[in-house]
């Protein structure tokens, strides 16, 4: 099921380089000889340039073996993965990851992760560097945080740190895997509000995993949904909806209709994994 | 204190929900037990720490809790000369206040201080070896796996052999018992730090790393940007234990020593010879002695560690 979108840069109204990603073929199997588990297999995905493109899929499909593969974490056992045609040899800051929950560092003050890679690799002049980082900090509302440990800081705050400690690295392609998961219902819709704005402002070529289909909905350009294991694109929703996005529109028919067709995929490919896993009992066939 | 803690998470909460429903943080403090509402900001006027410490309840319930534990002592020691009923164990015991004169009659004995000096060198002498050789060592051990492989399996038979079974072989290796005794010690020490900065250094969140890896963090820099102050909790953890079981060996290799020329005396020698000579309250002076030593000791370990950790001792 391979995707080859065209790729339509001029839609976007930005002077800023937007980042191809691509992944040809990818696949990757844990395990040895005897038990062998295929995670990813044949997998092929292109996120657009300057788009927002929100991968969903049921738990445990593999979405945080594709971050840490795109991350260069992981290596792939066949197939590339490449950014602007660049193949993916290992970490690097053209890609920043945003983890699950938060990964701040507990022992550095808000100010100190926010200018910690570009002060490790000692790139950028110092002065330059410090009023960016205010001026990011001013922007995700932390500014008075900024001499603040991060476990003084409360779940919303530590996200928008982060966010931050990301943007200051002006990676190519930002990877977000569940940000917002362990958030409250309701930090968790403004934290959504607050990062699709930052996202309309420059347009970053951005992948981000969720596990929630009204999130997906609600930030994608692009819903992909994911098949389960071994994982494979199952299909691409476009998201129609206009921009800047607004909470409000999750009630459009439209909004419904995507969401109808998403749930009913991830609904199907759960129940895969579910009876796969579980042992055929009653129960499990009356839901089939 | 519960419940200003749980009132300032709520407020917390309440007031991060976006910015603009900031409420300032800095007028609460963590130590403070007044509450400290969103409106009613307190003038800012540092206390001292020993106002913070006397103003505090827990200091004065800590305060009574002592006379208490002294009062009950004291009645159960006494307790057979006014009625004839002797209370098992405590019974048999000096009271406090007959301790307190031993102690008395003893604060002006150089020996007494001497005992001090010798014990708390020795403790020292052992603790800070441990804590040179053991953090190193127990990095390389998490960091390293051909270090892991190699050294780990010795190491891991060696840690369960008690300290004092080395007392024989430490004779043999060290040309004087003073070296012996705090060789005894430096193992006692050494396995305890060790394990603690294996574990802490292998806790690491690996999220920490990673992060720290995208951006482009050098070999060098994960180590002292990540892994070491990540493990630096559990380095004072080790230290912490391993200056218990330092107390624990000295005084036992003390008491095994006696009062030589050459590694006699300290505490322990104080109460094992308090003990033959047949002054009993001696015995117990030497025994609080120890107590209080030992508080000290880790009383500076745990201030310098909330001064090397300062993220950690919040909220």
């Amino acid at each position: 099921m391979a995707i080859a979108n065209d790729s339509n840069i001029s839609k976007a109204s930005t002077v800023r380089h937007q980042a191809v990603l691509e992944l040809k073929n990818v696949s990757r199997t844990f395990g040895d000889d005897w038990n062998r588990e295929e995670i990813l297999k044949d997998f092929n995905l292109s996120v657009t340039p300057g788009e927002l493109t929100v991968v969903v899929g049921p738990s445990g499909c593999g979405k945080s073996t594709l971050v840490n593969l795109i991350a260069g974490f992981d290596k792939p056992d066949t197939g590339e993965i490449t950014i602007d045609g660049k193949p993916v040899t290992g970490p690097g800051h053209d890609r920043m990851v945003v983890f699950q929950e938060t990964a701040l560092i507990p022992w550095q003050t808000t100010f100190e992760n926010v200018v910690f890679g570009p002060k490790l690799r000692g790139d950028r002049d110092k002065k330059q560097l410090n009023e960016e980082a205010h001026a990011l900090l001013a922007k995700v509302g932390l500014r008075e945080f900024k001499d603040k440990y991060p476990i003084q800081l409360s779940g919303g705050m530590q996200r928008r740190a982060e966010l931050a400690r990301a943007m200051i690295n002006h990676p190519l392609v930002m990877i977000m895997d569940e940000p917002f998961r362990g958030l409250d219902a309701m930090s968790r819709e403004l934290m959504q509000e607050f990062f699709v704005r930052l996202f309309e402002e420059n347009r970053r070529t951005n992948l981000f995993v969720t596990s929630e289909v009204e999130e997906a909905i609600f930030l994608a350009d692009r819903v992909i949904v994911l098949s389960n294991r071994p994982t494979s694109v199952r299909t691409i929703i476009d998201i129609k909806l206009p921009r800047p996005r607004d909470p409000h529109m999750l009630n459009s028919d439209e909004a419904r209709e995507y969401r109808r067709e998403a749930m009913e995929l991830l609904h199907e490919e759960a129940l895969k994994a579910f009876k796969r896993e579980g042992t055929q009992s009653e129960i499990l066939k009356s839901i089939a | 204190m519960l419940s200003t803690r749980k009132l300032l998470k709520l407020l917390k909460r309440a007031s991060e929900k976006w910015p603009s429903a900031e409420i300032d943080w800095e007028a609460s403090d963590m130590n403070d037990t007044t509450t400290v509402t969103a409106h009613q900001q307190v003038p800012k006027r540092k206390k001292s720490k020993f106002e913070k410490a006397i103003s505090s309840k827990s200091f004065w319930r800590g305060v009574v809790a002592l006379i208490g534990f002294v009062i009950f002592w004291e009645i159960c020691s006494r307790f057979k000369m006014w009625t004839g009923i002797e209370v098992p164990w405590i019974g048999k015991v000096p009271p406090p206040t007959e301790v307190l004169v031993a102690w008395s009659d003893v604060i002006y004995m150089p020996g007494y201080w001497e005992s001090w000096y010798l014990s708390t060198g020795r403790v020292f002498a052992g603790f800070i070896a441990a804590m040179v050789f053991g953090i190193p060592f127990g990095l390389a051990l998490a960091v390293n796996r051909y270090f892991r492989d190699i050294f780990f399996p010795p190491f891991e038979v060696l840690r369960p052999i008690p300290p004092l079974a080395w007392v024989p072989a430490s004779i043999i290796f060290w040309p004087t018992s003073e070296l012996s005794i705090a060789f005894v010690t430096f193992l006692g020490a050494f396995f305890a730090i060790v394990i603690n900065v294996v574990g802490g250094a292998q806790s690491i969140d690996i999220r920490y790393l990673r992060a720290a890896q995208s951006m482009g963090a050098t070999q060098w820099h994960m180590f002292s940007k990540i892994i070491l102050p990540g493990t630096l909790p559990s380095i004072f953890t080790g230290a912490a234990v391993g200056m218990g079981i330092t107390w624990e060996v000295v005084l036992a290799g003390e008491m095994i020593s006696g009062g030589g020329q050459q590694g006699g005396g300290g505490l322990g020698f104080f109460i094992w010879s308090s003990f033959m000579g047949g002054t009993v309250p001696q015995v117990v002076v030497g025994m609080i002695s120890i107590g209080i030593a030992g508080y000290l000791c880790s009383s500076l370990i745990r201030f310098i560690g909330a001064r090397s950790m300062p993220w950690e001792r919040l909220f």
